[in-house]
């Protein structure tokens, strides 16, 4: 059994009460931090472990928390984004309705190592019932002296609040997401400045994603060195992945990141292979916005290596063959998933989310659903496809948030690898809108 | 609408929810609220008729254009009445790859109504979502703050007779 950081007591009865929490363990980190290091030696230990952003972003959490500015008499914030809303993605949902202490304690953790007096988990809104659940764990743990004025007399004071969203993917961007705080429309903010500098009420904040806080219990307790011998190089620890779609065992599961991907898609500790009596045919192995890839090169690399679970192996090959590790939403396909439907299913997503700041956004998700949808009931044409592409460079890098580059990648590269079904649906209009109907070819199955 | 904006006001457990709520903002930041206590009202409402945006407007020391421009931006925001329980419908691709598809067109044949729509009892309104972070319990729906997951044909049936007893 591979090695557990975030999940090891999830299931343990009761892990959702302060009691239970505190007997496995809960709170030690809390304990040593505050009491025995500095908040710059807290930070150092995050800096060692490598752990790196798991939203999807993967940028190491260390460095990020070392861009924090510290200008005398200006209050600093940590927000917490659990905005989780990446098609695919739901491993922040379920690490916070089951032992939401671990992300509480880790909050205190971060807090004190930022010298944030006042935190804030921005959960997205149809989490009502897990906000509930993490406002009795945070009432449970100020009653125990965790929280508040104070902290274990240690003269800290950390109040923590949770903010629930309105319903907006967008929110999930860092900058949308501190909009929202203040209580405005989710429209990302131009940057520089970065929110480390101008973030929350203009003061200096950093966003970190609940998966990379919850880590830091782990690696006060243990080390950030020792967080970093696991994995493989410069991806380190362990990752949540979310798997769903056409596999044994839908669910969320803890890996060591190294992991092959065929190993987590087909050992029984995960996924349990693909559903019975069918094939692999693609895999999205980051969330909806990560390029979509074929089932031959979702198992190796283009150089014909096993491919791994970890942010270098899965973009090997660029986007030309690879793709990314993102926030780990692993959406797996057989031979039943009709790419067309399911890219025009995601660009209707991207169009639905777009904030509708930036034109080549809000003009070019609208323009691709349109186009994707008349292909895929029958009406589409040849010159459809390069459309497609056209719209898709327009929109990618021309925007100020990365929505823009997340619905421009899941349509560029399921027409860079499956351009074929693509023109079967144009050419075949009857039979691909027939019930039911999905495009066979000579694809590669695995 | 004629109705005198100050008929409009949150019972007095709401009202201390809602005091709650601003109070947990530093000074002069009570906008902050504004996304909790649309939430509030909404469960007090049903949905967010220009008067409760208003009052609530007033109780933030904000401009009602502030509560409009927010709540139309945000997809939980119900702007138009609503039925008893409002379904939410997940369409995006994770569930419909566990045959989200056939399951809503069976809900919406049962209900008899098309997205948007609420039964002529007034019991139910249909609602197509965007992913709710539950793909793996595909397909799913929510109605208020209970996720119905792995739903079929027959486990559909079962709630909305079970909703509509």
């Amino acid at each position: 059994m591979a090695r557990k950081i975030l999940t090891e007591h999830i299931n343990v009865p009761g892990i959702e009460t302060f009691d239970v929490y505190r007997k496995q363990g809960g709170y030690t980190a809390v304990e040593k931090a505050i009491k025995t290091m500095t908040p710059e030696e807290v930070v150092e230990e995050a800096k060692k472990s490598g752990v790196r952003g798991r939203g999807g972003a993967g940028f190491p959490m260390g460095m990020k928390w070392g861009f924090l500015a510290k200008p005398e008499g200006v209050p600093r914030y940590l927000v917490c984004n659990a905005d989780e809303s990446e098609p695919g993605t739901f491993k922040d949902h379920h690490l916070m309705k089951s032992i939401p202490h671990l992300l509480i304690e880790g909050m205190i953790i971060s807090s004190f190592a930022l010298g944030a007096n006042k935190s804030f988990i921005y959960v997205r809104g149809e989490l009502m019932y897990v906000i509930r659940i993490l406002e009795k764990a945070i009432a449970e743990a100020k009653a125990q002296g965790f929280l508040g004025k104070n902290i274990l007399g240690s003269g800290y004071d950390l109040e923590l609040v949770v903010q629930p969203g309105g319903g907006a993917y967008i929110c999930g961007e860092e900058t949308a997401l501190l909009e929202s705080l203040e209580g405005k429309r989710g429209n990302p903010r131009n940057k520089p400045p970065f929110p480390a500098v101008k973030g929350l009420y203009q003061s200096p904040t950093v966003v970190n994603n609940v998966e990379s806080i919850s880590n830091m219990p782990w690696i006060i307790n243990n080390g950030g060195d020792a967080y970093a011998q696991i994995g493989i190089g410069r991806s380190t620890g362990t990752k949540l992945i979310s798997a769903s779609g056409h596999i044994q065992k839908p669910g969320v599961y803890e890996i060591e990141l190294g992991v092959s991907v065929e190993e987590f898609l087909n050992s029984d500790e995960y996924c349990g292979g693909i559903r019975k009596g069918h094939h692999l045919k693609a895999l999205v192995a980051g969330g909806s916005s990560v390029p979509i890839l074929p089932a031959n090169l979702i198992m190796k690399t283009a150089n014909g290596e096993d491919r791994l679970m970890t942010y270098e192996s899965l973009s090997d090959g660029g986007f030309a063959t690879g793709t990314m590790l993102g926030s780990g939403g692993f959406i797996v396909f057989d031979e039943t998933a009709c790419i067309v439907r399911n890219t025009w299913n995601f660009s209707r997503f991207y169009h639905h989310e777009s904030c509708g700041q930036c034109s080549p956004c809000r003009e070019g998700t609208g323009w691709m659903e349109k186009v994707l949808h008349r292909i895929e009931h029958g009406h589409g044409s040849m010159h459809d496809i390069d459309l497609l592409v056209d719209i898709s460079k327009k929109i990618e890098g021309n925007t100020i948030c990365p929505l823009g580059d997340a619905a421009a990648w899941p349509v560029a590269s399921a027409i860079r690898h499956f351009r074929d079904e693509f023109v079967w649906h144009i050419t075949n209009p009857q039979e691909a809108t027939a019930p039911g109907a999905v495009y066979m070819g000579d694809m590669a199955l695995v | 609408m004629t109705e005198s904006p100050n008929l409009v006001a949150f019972t007095p457990e709401r009202l201390e929810t809602v005091n709650e709520i601003i109070a947990r903002y530093p000074e002069g930041r009570q906008k902050s609220a504004l996304l909790p206590v649309l939430h509030v009202a909404q469960e007090q409402w049903g949905w967010l008729s220009s008067e409760v945006m208003d009052y609530v407007a007033g109780i933030l020391k904000i401009e009602p254009v502030e509560v409009y421009e927010v709540a139309t931006f945000y997809t939980m925001y119900h702007l138009d009445p609503v039925g008893k329980h409002v379904i939410e419908y997940c369409r995006t691709g994770p569930c419909c790859l566990m045959g989200g598809e056939d399951v809503y067109g069976h809900l919406k044949k049962k209900l008899g109504i098309e997205a948007g729509g609420t039964t002529a009892d007034g019991l139910f309104t249909l609602k197509e979502v965007e992913c709710l972070a539950a793909c793996g319990w595909g397909p799913v729906f929510q109605i208020r703050e209970q996720f119905y997951m792995n739903l079929t044909n027959e486990k559909v049936d079962q709630i909305i007779e079970d909703l509509s007893k």
